[in-house]
């Protein structure tokens, strides 16, 4: 019986259905990248985010000058001059809105990024090494998980000198457990398959063997919590400046709402001196929400819907 | 056994759309059971079985689709049917137990409710009435019924499969489909719920299409038989005749693919281990296991079933009268 | 295996013709939670050994223990009990808390699910390349690259495949792949555990036969696990049969098949589906048949009660022991309920479906 050239024939997914990867497209993971950016809620949120990128980064180009100088005449709805109003000091609104996505992107991606990492070392160790080391990072992880974040940003931020740096800190600290949890628990269930044990009685060391074994099964669970805590970072930097505990003499959206609402501005019905900072804010969590939806879909293919529409079967 | 078709699959052709192909995974299959026969369709992973049985319970999705063909239940025509009617006919009329049907059980769901739930959502019974038709159930499959309240996990793997065997009997349906129940189960317990299944059918006199790549297991229950092979039918006969003097090549090293338990050890040559294509249009024929090693007069045409005898079927193409290449 | 000047012996001069010697290997896994003492014993005072060379099947039922014997001696469990030799030291003393680079150089295993066992975000040249290079086969790109293309052919495999992600392959070609890992260190010992029990009946005997080869042509010495003991009749020398944790029998392959002496492995016999039998089984006789084996607290068979004294091992023939009180010296075989075949009681028991016997003819 002669043997069909395994080279010529097209791999199979499952043992139903026929694979339909065409043979000259193999990697799986080609995709997360370009699948993102071809499925429609990810094209959206990535250009509302490369939107922000780049108004933040070219802030000084657009808006020169220091934007919290009094330039103008207080209290000013928009107008031609001033396209976002002015503020009850007397800045513009615009200015204060470009430079202030510089700080507020900036500390949420690196609480973002921080707080996933921290996530992601203990997790997959405490997933991987088990037993005591296990239980002890469980307990840390549970500890703080446990106690209440507002309370405890604030407590924490009362006492820390004031600044940027302040507030990065104190979100990492408040952030990084809620994702352990989530990526120690996708860990375990990587840890229980046989690839690994493979690598194991191959004698692969204990750390290849999470970085190069365990961590890349987990990449789309990483990604979707680094966004998690994009969103946390920025949400809960706001709420740290808005009460007051930030380092109130940046310029950021949280800042900026701080000072409309301590000059009043609600009472004064200047909607024009907080909206656009708390619309930034929704707007990027919502762009960054809608790419891990993306996310989510790229790499489990069950939740894609397709373009056909219902057929017979 | 009556010669009454109650399934009857004409020309069955089911699609799958890619993203820039189409995979065609059952290619113009034809076959009927009869009332109260147990059929058995065999051939390796990915031949395109379940996706046959899947059709006929109108459970394909997407990408998959049915292109072409008839399903005809007791003259009804199946591809036909929708919404409320279709959700009737399933279970009442056919009933299929999947692969490793046994770890598909609601884990958080005792037995019993999950029995019960049958009986009233399709027989609008009573809870009280609906826990003791499924104690009869148990009961038939060999379970004590005091278990209808024990959760998935605390029974053994074949007690999980006599209990989907029992719920998938509980509406007496006229046509059971099997797909690999016996899977992930060894040997003993293996045997124990054929015997069952055997048993079962005896009693209640339902067909059974059984899909399986065990060949063996398969001999020994079917009646009638069918091997399949990248979507295609190559012979099908009776299940005794089948396996005394198989026709087919493909059938013929299905059947040697098994390691004998008795008499001296000779080396076997088991079926090529490459991944197969469904569809033949790529150039590389997936039917040449039944060719001669030269195939200058190869056609290039996929042999249909003939019927070369009064209920045997192969595939091959007619063989020149004189000796010539069959290809 | 090394000889006391360190250096790796030359497999043409073996001082041992034994690869592993496994001494009372035990195993309780605890039940319950940190502070329970209630443990299950899964592996019961275990006593083999694996000749070089060799195949040695082990076979039983789910849940037997069979997988956790491999795994005690791939070392990814720690025993509760007992002694694993290899190359004349006991590994589990020599080396008590982690395997050694040697010990994994030397034992290799290859797993049950040809899904699960290779890694998914990984071609498979990354699969060879790694045990190339911690076991220090192969340094440069090329010198890993031309190993692993020649381990490919030696498992039937083509060099280009070497570019392709497991879910390209199919279930036997991801199996060949696990068997060409396993081989990359250069082994004398390799465990597999069910490699053919998720795969299609038919691509299984390619696999059995590349064991084969490499037994014959390699000298690598296997524990093969398996339920199937068509399989294990095939392309094992010795076959142990296990029940509940223990060694119930052991032997010649072919010698235990043809005369199966434990009770479970006559069931285990019968419940092979073989086409080619000519009685048809009666569910309800082979009920009782296994309600009598399984439940050995009521054996049938009087004066055999193994829950009151442990049975030990008696010698039914050459190479071939079993551990049952029927065949102590002191129960002669004319009593011997079990091979006497005209006792009408048990006729309708064990008979109930033709077990090949001394007296049948084929």
């Amino acid at each position: 019986m002669s043997v069909t050239n395994p080279s010529e024939t097209v791999a199979q997914a499952t043992p139903d259905a026929p694979a339909v990867v065409p043979a000259s497209d193999r990697r799986p993971r080609r995709g997360l990248l370009r699948g993102i950016l071809g499925n429609r809620k990810a094209a959206f949120g990535a250009a509302v985010l490369l939107l922000f990128g780049v108004v933040a980064l070219a802030a000084p180009l657009l808006a020169p000058g220091n934007p919290s100088l009094i330039t103008a005449i207080a209290s000013q709805p928009p107008s031609l001059e001033h396209l976002l109003g002015t503020t009850a000091k007397g800045q513009d609104v615009l200015a204060l809105t470009m430079h202030g996505a510089r700080t507020s992107l900036l500390v949420g991606f690196v609480v973002g990024a921080a707080a996933t990492l921290v996530g992601l070392l203990v997790g997959v160790a405490s997933a991987y090494f088990g037993r005591v080391i296990d239980d002890l990072l469980s307990l840390v992880t549970n500890v703080f998980l446990l106690i209440p974040g507002l309370p405890l940003l604030v407590i924490l931020a009362a006492f820390l000198p004031p600044g940027i740096g302040t507030v990065v800190v104190v979100l990492i600290i408040t952030g990084w457990a809620g994702s352990a949890r989530v990526l120690r628990s996708q860990a375990l269930s990587i840890r229980s398959k046989d690839f690994v044990a493979a690598a194991v009685v191959t004698g692969e060391h204990p750390l290849r063997i999470m970085f190069r074994e365990i961590l890349p099964n987990m990449a789309s669970i990483v990604m979707s919590t680094f966004l998690a805590c994009v969103i946390f970072g920025i949400g809960a930097q706001a709420g740290l400046e808005f009460l007051g505990l930030g380092d109130a003499s940046v310029v950021s959206w949280g800042t900026n709402l701080y000072w409309a609402s301590n000059d009043g501005a609600l009472f004064t019905g200047a909607w024009w001196a907080f909206a656009p900072s708390g619309l930034c804010i929704a707007l990027v969590a919502f762009a960054l929400a809608m790419v891990n939806y993306a996310v989510d879909e790229v790499t489990n293919p069950r939740l894609r819907t397709t373009k056909k529409g219902r057929t017979r079967a | 056994m009556s010669t009454t078709p109650i399934l009857e699959v004409t020309n069955l052709r089911v699609e799958y759309h890619g993203d820039n192909r189409q995979v065609v995974a059952v290619n113009d299959v034809s076959f009927s059971i009869g009332e109260g026969e147990i059929f058995g369709l065999a051939g390796e992973s990915g031949c395109g079985k379940s996706t046959v049985a899947n059709a006929i319970m109108r459970l394909l999705k997407d990408p998959a689709e049915v292109t072409h063909g008839q399903i005809r239940f007791k003259g009804r025509d199946l591809l036909a049917l929708r919404g409320e009617e279709l959700r009737r006919f399933r279970w009442k009329e056919i009933a299929m137990i999947f692969q490793s049907a046994m770890n598909s059980l609601n884990p958080v769901m005792t037995i019993g409710s999950q029995m019960v739930d049958i009986f009233t959502t399709h027989e609008g019974l009573s809870v009280k009435q609906a826990r003791s038709r499924s104690a009869e159930l148990l009961r038939l499959v060999s379970i004590d019924p005091v278990r209808l309240d024990s959760y998935p996990h605390q029974l053994s793997g074949g007690m999980r499969q006599r209990a989907v065997i029992a719920m998938a009997l509980a509406l007496e349906p006229s046509l059971l489909i099997m797909d690999e129940p016996t899977t992930a189960l060894d040997v003993v317990v293996q045997q124990e719920i054929m015997a069952q299944i055997s048993d079962l059918q005896r009693q209640l006199g339902f067909s059974v299409l059984f899909i399986t790549h065990d060949m063996s297991l398969m001999v020994e229950l079917s009646h009638r038989m069918a091997v399949m092979h990248s979507g295609r039918l190559v012979e099908m006969a009776d299940a005794e005749l089948m396996f005394a003097s198989p026709l087919h090549p493909y059938t013929l090293s299905l059947m040697n693919a098994f390691p004998p338990l008795t008499g001296p050890r000779i080396r076997l040559t088991g079926l090529s281990d490459s991944v197969r294509a469904a569809d033949g249009s790529s150039g590389s024929c997936s039917f040449h296991v039944s060719c001669p090693p030269d195939r200058a007069n190869c056609s290039g045409n996929i042999p249909d079933l003939r019927e070369v005898e009064p209920g045997r079927f192969v595939a091959e193409h007619p063989r020149p009268s004189i000796e010539g290449t069959a290809a | 295996m090394t000889t006391n000047t360190g250096q790796r012996r030359p497999r043409t001069a073996p001082i041992d013709d034994v690869s592993v010697r496994v001494r009372g290997l035990t195993k309780d896994f605890p039940l319950g939670g940190l502070f329970s003492r209630r443990s299950m014993r899964a592996v019961d005072n275990v006593d083999f050994d694996i000749p070089r060379g060799t195949i040695v099947a082990l076979v039983g039922e789910s849940g037997s223990g069979k997988s956790t014997v491999a795994r005690a001696l791939a070392r990814l469990e720690r025993p509760t009990a007992g002694s694993i030799v290899v190359g004349g030291r006991d590994v589990l003393k020599t080396e008590k808390s982690a395997a050694s680079r040697r010990y994994r150089g030397t034992v290799q295993m290859v797993f049950q699910d040809p899904f699960g066992s290779l890694n998914p975000a990984h071609r498979v040249e990354h699969f060879l390349e790694r045990p190339l290079r911690i076991h220090g086969k192969a340094r440069t790109r090329q010198e890993v690259r031309r190993q692993s293309a020649e381990l490919m052919r030696t498992v039937g495999l083509t060099e280009d495949m070497l570019d392709s992600y497991p879910h390209e392959l199919s279930g036997g070609q991801r199996q060949r792949v696990s068997i060409a890992r396993a081989l990359a260190v250069d082994p004398e010992i390799i465990l597999a555990d069910e490699p053919t029990s998720m795969l299609d009946v038919s691509v299984r005997i390619g696999i059995l036969n590349l064991m084969a080869r490499l037994r014959d042509e390699r000298g690598i010495s296997m524990l093969f696990i398996t339920h199937d003991l068509a399989s294990a009749r095939y392309v094992a020398d010795t076959t142990l049969v296990m029940f509940a944790g223990a060694l119930v029998e052991g032997g010649e392959s072919l010698e235990l098949m043809q005369n199966p002496s434990h009770p479970y492995t006559r069931l285990l016999l019968s419940a092979v589906p073989d086409p080619a039998r000519t009685v048809r089984y009666d569910p309800v006789q082979r009920a009782r048949l296994r309600q009598a084996v399984l439940a050995p607290t009521a054996c049938p068979w009087q004066g055999a009660d193994c829950s009151a004294t442990l049975p030990v091992r008696h010698t039914v023939g050459p190479d071939h022991w079993v551990r049952c009180h029927l065949y102590s010296p002191q129960v002669s075989s004319a009593t011997n309920p079990l091979l006497t075949d005209s006792d009408p009681d048990l006729e309708s028991n064990l008979d109930a479906a033709p077990v090949p016997t001394r007296k049948a003819a084929r």
